[in-house]
């Protein structure tokens, strides 16, 4: 029976790893790096070096580049992922910290925390195209699945702001609980998730009404209330499980998209904030930033499978194939 | 002609006024003492506009996020100076302002909020930590952003506590609030375990801060001053009258490190805080205002952002309401700490991690690990709701 179980896993096992093949990079706040891992062997293949204080990190459209914004250096540095090395900068504003591309990957956004504005920029050009005056201290950044809204938090405003893609005007702004993070929506566009750090509670928004209909809230027990921090979000394509990263509480907790109830929590290492599922959506990866590693999580099995040691204060996680 | 010009005159106000509503106006006063305390340091000697340079960025904050909501806040500053009658100057504050930030000793704030009692107008207490405002002197109508001096004894005794450093030298300078800080050092110490080896007083026996030749006899004095302590950790100065506490760093009989109000500090702020995106409220600050950010400019800047938080909150410009959301368990409001702040119940005090720093750096961020409390972590720091002696009224 036992033997019979092992050589049914190792089967499986098997069967699973090649359609998981993919590289991940990790921005390294503190350690001023990027760790560039192998979802095959989970294994750290590079470590590259970039500017100043990496935070927002993710693959161009094409997957041909990965943009990381260096803050404390005022750009987005550009590695190519066949050398894995910085080949280009960006014209970001200052102190970038999130950023979103349109899905022609033609057109990027940056959320400048410093300067309270959101940067247009060209990537084609490489040239910037203007500005977006927000609320104070603009960081989440998303567009909705048609093109047609772009969404910025501003963590002192504690708004999710409405920008039209086109006029690049603000046309609504929803007020959340306090520091929002991160903004996603569902796949089909029926829901905005918010997630307020300080407030502890990720709003759900009707994009159509543009205001909060919803609101997750959190509890562990045996944990202060004031130590859950939910900030990274992410949801499965079909919108049916979302997870979301609770900070210094070190959980994961796994959502049901529809009814908003939290199945379970996960945990995973210390000050965990941001995420990326593998583009098969098998695996979720999470930074957790104290304990300077990345938690592998099963999607289907609700598992964390794997740690993997990165570098120091690990902040984003971009995940593409090959 | 000129009667055409009229009529289109006022048609456009008409169209303006009612294309966008004017915005609701929330006026908040800044009620300062004037006359700027002398520091041993150069580098802490206080700016003329601390405090008030707090205050207005936080302005300037809600009104950032005010243009969204339509609604403007404005801040209106005065100092009085120790003759002025603060009673009379603070109700025509009052009469302009439904909120009024404070900066003013124990006694000063107490005339104020009497004389404010039946007004409605909320008080801010970003300046005085004395503990009696929050327990036997408590207001119903003051709510206290400053950390009081319990809570910022008690951040630095968990520290040294975890730290090991169990047995403490405690020098307290001869005045009246340099005695309040040692009574609340004593109370940390036995609170988290440790041992007050000795106690030796530095009496203030007059004489400039600064002179041409002063560190020539201060080099003589502390080690004198500090020979034939028992045998003892770390050296714990009690000198908020500033004194003496900044010449005993590197100059003790022993060589131990010293905290308190010299060596490692705890404050709500210190402008070297960097953590859980301070550095943008700093870069903010510094830009604004050309120096760097105390404590007392983040307790104003607190204070002000408290009314923005809750004027958002509740989207209007009813102080009444604004007040009952403040006062209600819905509140918080996030400060640069890590954690949201919120008002403890029993009597209007806010709920703040405090900062150990060293001048430099940010050492440590208490409460420390390992402290833990029933309700927040953030009440194992100072008086709590079972010890309290506050019946608000």
């Amino acid at each position: 029976m036992w033997r019979r179980c092992l050589l049914t896993g190792m089967l499986v096992w098997l069967a699973a790893t090649p359609a998981s093949a993919f590289v991940a990079y990790v921005s390294n706040e503190k350690g001023n790096t990027v760790t560039v891992i192998d979802t095959d062997s989970w294994t750290v293949t590079k470590t590259i070096k970039v500017g100043q204080r990496p935070r927002g990190i993710e693959f161009s459209r094409d997957g041909k580049f990965v943009m990381v914004a260096v803050g404390d250096d005022d750009t987005i540095q550009v590695i190519d992922t066949k050398t894995q090395e910085i080949v280009d900068t960006l014209p970001s504003g200052p102190d970038p910290e999130l950023f979103t591309q349109d899905a022609a990957g033609k057109t990027m956004y940056v959320a400048n925390e410093n300067d309270n504005t959101v940067t247009v920029i060209d990537l084609e050009k490489r040239a910037r195209l203007g500005d977006i005056q927000v609320g104070v201290e603009p960081e989440g950044m998303t567009i909705s699945p048609d093109g047609k809204i772009l969404i910025n938090t501003s963590e002192t405003t504690n708004m999710a702001h409405f920008i039209d893609t086109t006029t690049r005007q603000i046309v609504a702004n929803v007020l959340v609980d306090s520091r929002p993070r991160f903004a996603q929506f569902k796949r089909d566009g029926s829901e905005l998730w918010v997630s307020s750090e300080i407030g502890g509670t990720v709003s759900i928004i009707d994009p159509v009404k543009r205001e909060v209909t919803g609101k997750i809230t959190f509890e562990i027990p045996g944990l202060r209330n004031e130590a859950i921090q939910p900030v990274g979000i992410g949801m499965t394509k079909d919108g049916k499980t979302a997870f979301v990263a609770l900070g210094p509480a070190n959980r994961v907790a796994v959502v049901d998209g529809a009814t908003h109830k939290v199945l379970k929590y996960l945990l995973v290492g210390q000050r965990v904030w941001h995420m990326d599922f593998t583009p098969d959506e098998k695996y979720l990866m999470v930074t957790n930033g104290v304990s300077n590693d990345v938690s592998v999580i099963d999607v289907a099995a609700q598992k964390v499978i794997k740690t993997i040691q990165v570098g120091e204060l690990p902040w984003g996680i971009t995940i593409a194939q090959p | 002609m000129f009667r055409w010009l009229i009529g289109t005159i006022a048609l456009s106000m008409v169209v303006t006024g009612a294309l966008a509503a004017d915005p609701v106006e929330i006026h908040i006063g800044y009620l300062g003492h004037a006359g700027i305390k002398s520091t041993l340091s150069l580098i802490q000697q206080p700016a003329d506009n601390d405090g008030i340079a707090g205050a207005r960025l936080a302005i300037e904050d809600n009104n950032t996020t005010g243009k969204f909501l339509n609604q403007r806040f404005t801040l209106d500053e005065i100092k009085v100076k120790d003759s002025d009658d603060v009673a009379k100057v603070a109700t025509d504050l009052a009469g302009r302002n439904d909120y009024i930030i404070t900066d003013l000793p124990a006694d000063a704030l107490l005339k104020v909020a009497d004389a404010l009692r039946d007004r409605g107008t909320m008080l801010l207490n970003a300046g005085a930590i004395d503990d009696r405002l929050r327990e036997q002197d408590c207001r119903a109508n003051v709510i206290h952003i400053a950390p009081t001096r319990s809570m910022l004894a008690d951040a630095l005794g968990q520290y040294l506590v975890w730290k090991q450093w169990k047995r403490w030298l405690l020098v307290t300078g001869s005045h009246d609030q340099d005695k309040l800080y040692a009574d609340a050092l004593r109370r940390a110490a036995t609170r988290f375990g440790a041992k007050i080896v000795q106690e030796r007083t530095f009496e203030d026996t007059g004489g400039a801060r600064r002179t041409d030749s002063g560190v020539t006899l201060i080099q003589r004095q502390m080690p004198v001053f500090t020979q034939q302590a028992p045998a003892y950790d770390v050296l714990v100065a009690a000198d908020e009258s500033e004194v003496f506490a900044n010449y005993l760093p590197y100059r003790t009989w022993d060589p131990r490190p010293v905290a308190g109000s010299a060596g490692l500090v705890p404050t709500s702020w210190d402008a070297a805080h960097d953590q859980w995106g301070a550095v943008q409220i700093q870069n903010r600050f510094v830009k604004l205002n050309m120096r760097r950010m105390t404590a007392l400019d983040m307790q104003a800047w607190t204070a002000a952002r408290t009314i923005g938080e809750a004027t958002s909150r509740t989207n209007s410009g009813d102080p009444r309401k604004v007040i009952a959301f403040l006062k209600g368990k819905d509140f918080s409001i996030a400060a640069f700490k890590g954690t949201r702040l919120t008002l403890r119940d029993w009597n209007l005090q806010l709920r703040q991690p405090i900062l150990l720093a060293d001048g430099r750096m940010v050492v440590s961020v208490s409460p420390q690990e390992g402290f833990l409390h029933q309700v927040s972590e953030l009440d194992t720091l100072g008086v709590d709701r079972p010890e309290t002696k506050c019946k608000l009224q």
